[in-house]
């Protein structure tokens, strides 16, 4: 089935079997390894991107349903050279250890500053945070992290379009 | 995930002519799509309702909320007009899941699928609320039939549910720490002509709880009381004895958000 749709700010046609999810075409087609299968069983959150704006689990996506829609990977956020504002305040805040969760993590940040704004609680940080899971930072610095990206974002002016 | 037809219908009229043999509804799939992914469901025919028009509005009429059955968790728990009507079914909806799960389930899949920890069947029997469909309507006393299980003939398809909207309700829940689906969640909602009272999470289905309705009423003091039913849910999480006591807590913290100063 045939899908036209925005992929990190290129129009992007796929055609691809109806049983396909998006993690199966980001990942295998693709070559977008950076949207991750943690659980595969819609819990973890590693594999989010965003959709249409919004935070979405990638492996709970059908990509022949997303004809229309607006996707951004961790591909479409910055580069090594040029981090995104949240991408380096999850660097300076050391919001990583093993980093499988990571990219997971700064598309909910993205969200979570897009929606809240740059004085958002660590409440309300952490109730947004629900749907990723890390086995490793306990979640501290993560949290300051994306206080800190998205106070970065606001003060950059920056919004969550692709670099 | 086992091969299927996939079918995006543009009109409400074409998605019901779809429906044939072996097909479902795909509304928010974030329980259909896992339930795949496992093989606990295969399909010949999925039939995407995200194109169909019409189905995701909320309104009020008269002494009724009407909430699309393709509405969004994020929508109704954003949406001023469900704030102003019904404050606590804004709390509810904010409350499932994860964000992710409430950007893109649906109210009309949550009821659809009837999960025994689900919250919305709560705030549907408790708010003595009509599940309205293409063939017609369900009294929500009439439509929830225990685990997985509705009054939903094949291929019948849920247009939106019809809440009454109540002089004061609260929702409050224990959700499981990893899942965030209720371990126990009690609505509590009060009408001019008494209260009505469902608990989601602890038994095998969503259920009124007359006893607590009866000592709300009355005014009593709703002091250790806990849920007792031969259908009590006892797993790895959570004995029946632990949900039952868990029910009281929460119908207690619900009765003090409504009460009357």
């Amino acid at each position: 089935m045939k899908a036209v749709f925005s992929l990190n700010g290129a129009l992007h046609t796929a055609d691809v079997p109806a049983e396909t999810l998006l993690t199966e075409y980001l990942r295998d087609d693709l070559g977008l390894t950076g949207t991750h299968i943690g659980c595969d069983t819609s819990q973890c959150g590693a594999c989010n991107v965003l959709l249409d704006g919004q935070s979405a689990k990638a492996c709970t996506l059908l990509v022949a349903t997303l004809d229309g829609a607006d996707i951004l990977t961790i591909e479409g956020l910055g580069t090594a050279e040029a981090l995104h504002p949240m991408q380096a305040a999850f660097r300076s805040a050391h919001a990583l250890q093993c980093g499988f969760c990571t990219p997971g993590m700064v598309m909910s940040g993205l969200a979570i500053a897009a929606r809240h704004g740059p004085d958002v609680s660590e409440e309300t940080i952490r109730h947004e945070l629900e749907g990723n899971l890390c086995r490793c930072t306990g979640y501290q610095n993560i949290v300051t992290a994306i206080a800190e990206g998205a106070r970065a974002m606001a003060a950059a002016n920056r919004k969550v379009e692709p670099a | 995930m086992s091969p299927f037809e996939l079918l995006r219908p543009r009109t409400l009229a074409d998605a019901l002519a779809a429906f044939e043999g072996d097909s479902a509804w795909l509304a928010g799939g974030h329980t259909l799509i896992p339930a795949m992914k496992s093989r606990l469901r295969t399909v010949d025919r999925l039939i995407d309702l995200s194109a169909v028009p019409g189905l995701e509005g909320i309104s009020v009429e008269g002494e009724h909320l009407l909430v699309g059955a393709m509405a969004r968790h994020l929508y109704v728990a954003s949406s001023a007009v469900v704030r102003t009507a019904i404050p606590a079914l804004s709390v509810l909806a904010g409350g499932i899941g994860d964000p992710q799960v409430r950007n893109r389930g649906t109210i009309g899949g949550s009821v659809a699928n009837n999960d025994p920890a689900a919250d919305y069947p709560a705030a549907l029997l408790a708010l003595d609320a009509v599940v309205e469909t293409n063939l017609g309507s369900h009294a929500a006393e009439d439509y929830f039939q225990g685990m997985f299980s509705t009054a939903l003939a094949d291929g019948e398809l849920i247009t939106g549910i019809r809440f009454r909207i109540p002089e004061a309700a609260a929702y409050a829940k224990h959700p499981h720490p990893a899942s965030r689906y209720a371990l126990a969640g009690v609505f509590v909602a009060r009408f001019a002509e008494g209260h009505r009272v469902a608990v989601t999470g602890a038994t095998m289905g969503v259920v009124r709880w007359p006893e607590a309705e009866r000592l709300l009423d009355s005014g009593a003091s709703l002091e250790g009381l806990a849920l007792e039913s031969d259908d009590l849910s006892s797993d790895i999480h959570a004995s029946a004895a632990f949900r039952g006591h868990l029910a009281g807590v929460m119908l207690r913290r619900a009765a003090q958000a409504i009460a009357k100063p």
